[in-house]
């Protein structure tokens, strides 16, 4: 139904995805430290990074690398010199009043173009990548329309970022966070770049409904909220057909877009070339020596959990969707061959507890060992598999051993069940009179055992023991002749 | 030195005279050791950074602004024992050719005050010239050394782009301009040269020089020398004084062995306009930093937004010329007219490049006159900017191309200084100094 409505919209989206090189230990241009996130504001800058007079930029050659590798990530063309241009425009968070970045007219050569992403909602056609330096940060109080006033911390400013740029390809705004996700993961894998750092991985969004005009969407904090200023966009051009190209922010606080200015043309910019740095020559054999240290990429490493270990395509696209979870898994399963339980919580029970407190997966208290204590228990017939959850849910937010629990469940034994049967007969008299003519009733009789361990009880064991009494106490019950 | 700078306070050649920081300087010094400038007064430039000492670029938006770390260049002369006596008045950002142009007033001829020093680093070449400075460093995006060496009867060098570095200097036009010596003597130029030429990591296009020593290619023989001399570098504009001049050094070296031959430079008349469309465009860009938001005059009313804050910053601070050159560059780097404008420029360029490369297959060196004209009259030519822009007809092809050039004195009229101009292939200053020592020995100037 939703597809269907998106295509009868002729939804066209494309990203601009600006992603930090956070695996730099300095900044684009200059030696600054790269984190800058661990500094007072202002506090990590030069006059390089500040463009004080006379300052000139002198290329961090790592980034080069990085840029390549995920290019060939992206299966992207590689041309063998790039070069930098200037983006001319006044604006407080850029120091010089341009940022240099790269171009693909007028001479310009970004490091990369022309490549692909394919994503279950189908390929998505990456139109270039480039390398840029990050602007400073700015600040405001409330939002950006009323804020009185603005401030400005340039430790962020001359960070390394590649901008990708796809075409517009993507179908709707769940399609836009897919590959955003799996963007992000790709990136994670081939470690350019560190997606949980806060800004690291930074999209800006364009859209268009058929017929209408573009509109590109900035401040688009986190991918959560790409769907929701997508979404909010989609029924804002549906009200008003035609509309103007234009660059609207996204106020997160309100879930609004507002218009920032009418779109400026390109050429606005006064892209020229960079008269002080000279053109980067990118040889066949680094390129080729890049392509064999590869590192495995989400698609493959989810092929290899479907074959190796067998679990469902679903839980292994969930599970490499983050690298990090993709490498705790192995080390799991490393410890305790039990790939389907441990890949279940792993897709469906703990991104449902961090989604509810908010968290990032890096942010999970337990190690792998914990997990596989636990995976070991349900695997050997020990516990069932809602005491396994329940105890899951216990050790998430203090990251400690099932250990002290497992304890408890193992004193949930027969003789201690046996007990809490006695106490559910004697507590309900009135079902355990209806169950020896209903064997319906036998299931409420379960589920007050079942609340009465809070769940930790063996299903099969309950009815069992449960069955076992009642036709015990209706022989004893039975009249004498 | 500092007594003398007092007393010649009329010719403006100083914005700002660093006496403390040259104690400190002096005192640091030690004499033991094997340095090539010990105790050198020099006299920098003002739109090159020195870490303490105020750098205006001649302009009342960087009044007060003291940088926070000293230029390539002025790291390896202070290293090899120079003091820093001053910051010398300049064309406001290097924009002009008679440093009339500034904000702290106009510069006077040392030869004669009603006249221009030329420009930009007219500052510089006044204080050598007077004896106010030992040697000076100055700056030449389009013959800002070399047309104030000229007027004031020194020796200037605009050395190959990426022989010197250029990180803080306050760019100009960044894909013309180099920093240079401007001397009494080629002896001393070279010898300034040498200290300078260290390959500079914060500098991108450093390229620096190898071991040799410019110093030890003086008073060499030039038996056998190929000199080609462009017509072109004649042209109608050009003084017949000058003319005159150049033609009887000319005819001098060929005397002592230089075998000489007239030429072309068929790509000349394109030279000026070209040069004056890419310099102004990378100004505009250049110059966009200045917005006295992090430094710099700022409105201390403050403003409703950035952008009128940047408006009035940008109006009160800078100079009618600098706002001519910012709004022309902006026009020509603008959509629609990039084309027409930049690129085009940009395509000039290459061809000038190439037929400097053909030319310099037949010829070691090319002269001509620096400047077309003798030192003009203050106030001249302030009000007629394509007169203004004309002088400097001769010495922009250097930079379009990246050539070294040198400007040495080899006359005189009306006790007015005439210089000479030689351009050699990339990286030969080792040709320059053999023909301009020789220049020199033969020419009847002598700098006073």
């Amino acid at each position: 139904m939703r597809q269907e409505l998106d295509s009868d919209l002729g939804i066209k989206i494309g990203l601009e995805v600006h992603c930090q090189i956070t695996s730099l230990r300095t900044k684009l241009f200059c030696s600054c430290p790269s984190n800058y996130r661990d500094y007072e504001p202002n506090s990590v800058i030069c006059e390089i990074c500040m463009g004080l007079p006379g300052s000139l930029p002198r290329l961090n050659a790592k980034v080069i690398e990085s840029a390549l590798k995920i290019a060939l990530a992206l299966n992207c063309e590689i041309p063998p010199v790039t070069n930098f241009f200037r983006k001319n425009y006044f604006y407080p968070d850029t120091p010089k009043n341009f940022q240099i970045t790269q171009y693909d007219k007028a001479g310009g050569v970004p490091i990369a173009h022309n490549g692909f992403l394919d994503s279950w909602q189908g390929r998505v056609r990456i139109r270039r990548i480039q390398i840029e330096e990050d602007p400073g940060k700015l600040s405001y109080d409330g939002n950006i329309v009323t804020s009185p006033y603005a401030l400005v911390d340039y430790n962020r400013a001359g960070i390394a970022l590649t901008e990708i740029v796809t075409e517009p390809d993507l179908k709707n705004p769940r399609h836009a966070r897919e590959f955003l996700f799996k963007l992000r993961s790709i990136l994670e894998h081939i470690g350019v770049s560190d997606g949980s750092l806060e800004g690291a991985i930074r999209a800006d969004a364009n859209i268009s409904l058929a017929g209408g005009k573009r509109v590109e969407i900035k401040n688009v904090s986190s991918f959560k909220e790409v769907d929701r200023a997508l979404n909010f966009e989609i029924t804002r051009q549906k009200r008003l057909p035609g509309g103007v190209m234009e660059t609207r922010h996204w106020d997160e606080v309100r879930r609004v877009t507002v218009t920032l200015r009418v779109k400026e043309e390109e050429e606005g910019y006064r892209y020229f070339p960079e008269p002080d740095l000279s053109p980067v020559t990118v040889s066949r054999d680094l390129i080729d020596r890049l392509k064999a240290i590869m590192p495995e990429l989400p698609d493959q490493r989810r092929a290899r959990f479907v074959n190796e270990f067998k679990v469902s395509d679903e839980v292994a696209k969930i599970i490499t969707s983050e690298k990090a979870m993709a490498d705790f898994f192995e080390e799991v399963i490393l410890l305790q061959y039990s790939p389907k339980i441990i890949g279940g919580w792993l897709a469906v029970d703990i991104p449902g507890y961090l989604k509810r407190r908010g968290l990032d997966f890096k942010e999970i208290g337990i190690n792998p060992s914990h997990l596989a204590e636990l995976a070991k228990e349900l695997a050997d017939g020990k516990i069932n598999d809602n005491v396994a959850k329940s105890i899951l849910m216990k050790i998430l937010p203090v990251g400690e051993s099932p250990r002290k629990y497992l304890e408890i469940e193992n004193e949930m034994d027969e003789p201690s069940l046996r007990e809490i049967v006695t106490r559910v007969f004697a507590r309900n008299s009135g079902a355990v009179e209806e169950a020896r003519h209903d064997p319906r009733v036998i299931d409420f009789l379960i589920g007050q055992g079942m609340k009465e361990t809070r769940g930790r009880a063996d299903h099969a064991l309950l009815r069992k023991l449960i069955s076992e009494k009642l036709s015990q106490e209706s022989r004893s019950n039975q009249p004498k002749p | 030195m500092f007594d003398e700078i007092r007393n010649k306070v009329a010719l403006n050649a100083y914005i700002t005279v660093s006496k403390d920081q040259a104690r400190v300087q002096a005192e640091k010094a030690d004499p033991k050791r094997d340095a090539r400038l010990t105790s050198v007064a020099i006299a920098v430039k003002d739109n090159i950074s020195t870490a303490g000492i105020r750098t205006t670029c001649g302009s009342k938006l960087l009044e007060d602004y003291v940088p926070t770390y000293d230029a390539g260049v002025v790291s390896q002369i202070v290293d090899e024992g120079a003091i820093v006596v001053g910051k010398t008045n300049m064309d406001e950002f290097g924009m002009g050719s008679s440093t009339e142009f500034s904000a702290f007033g106009p510069t006077r001829n040392p030869y004669d005050e009603s006249r221009v020093p030329g420009g930009s680093s007219g500052g510089s070449a006044a204080a050598v010239a007077a004896g106010i400075a030992d040697v000076a460093l100055g700056s030449d995006t389009g013959g800002s050394i070399r047309c104030p060496a000229s007027f004031c009867g020194l020796v200037g060098l605009k050395p190959t782009y990426g022989l010197v570095s250029r990180f803080g200097l306050v760019a100009y036009g960044n894909s013309l301009e180099q920093i240079g010596p401007i001397t009494k003597t080629v002896r001393e130029t070279a010898l300034l040269l040498d200290c300078i030429t260290q390959k500079d990591p914060r500098d991108a296009t450093s390229v620096g020089k190898g071991k040799a020593q410019y110093i030890e290619e003086l008073d060499a023989d030039i038996d056998g020398i190929r000199i080609g001399i462009p017509s072109d570098f004649f042209g109608p504009g050009t003084d017949g004084r000058v003319t005159k001049s150049v033609w009887k050094t000319i005819h001098a070296l060929e005397e002592e062995g230089a075998l000489v031959e007239e030429t072309q430079v068929k790509s000349l008349k394109y030279s000026l306009p070209a040069y004056y469309i890419i310099a102004m465009s990378e100004a505009s860009s250049n110059l966009a930093r200045f917005d006295g938001l992090r430094y710099g005059l700022q409105d201390k009313k403050g403003a409703r937004d950035w952008s009128s804050l940047f408006i009035r910053d940008r109006s009160d601070g800078f100079g009618s010329e600098v706002k001519r050159r910012i709004i022309m560059g902006t026009f020509a780097l603008s959509a629609g007219y990039i084309d027409e404008f930049y690129l085009k420029a940009q395509r000039v360029r290459t061809i000038i490049r190439s037929e400097f490369e053909k030319l310099f297959k037949r010829f070691d060196a090319l002269i001509g006159p620096t400047m077309p004209t003798l030192p003009f009259k203050v106030g001249e030519k302030t009000s007629d900017p394509l007169a203004m822009y004309m002088t400097d007809i001769d010495t922009v092809p250097a930079n379009m191309a990246g050539l070294p050039a040198i400007s040495v004195p080899c006359g005189s009229a009306d006790s007015l200084p005439i210089g000479l101009q030689i351009m050699a292939p990339p990286f030969r200053e080792d040709i320059i100094f053999k023909i301009g020592s020789m220049v020199e020995k033969i020419s009847s100037w002598r700098s006073s």
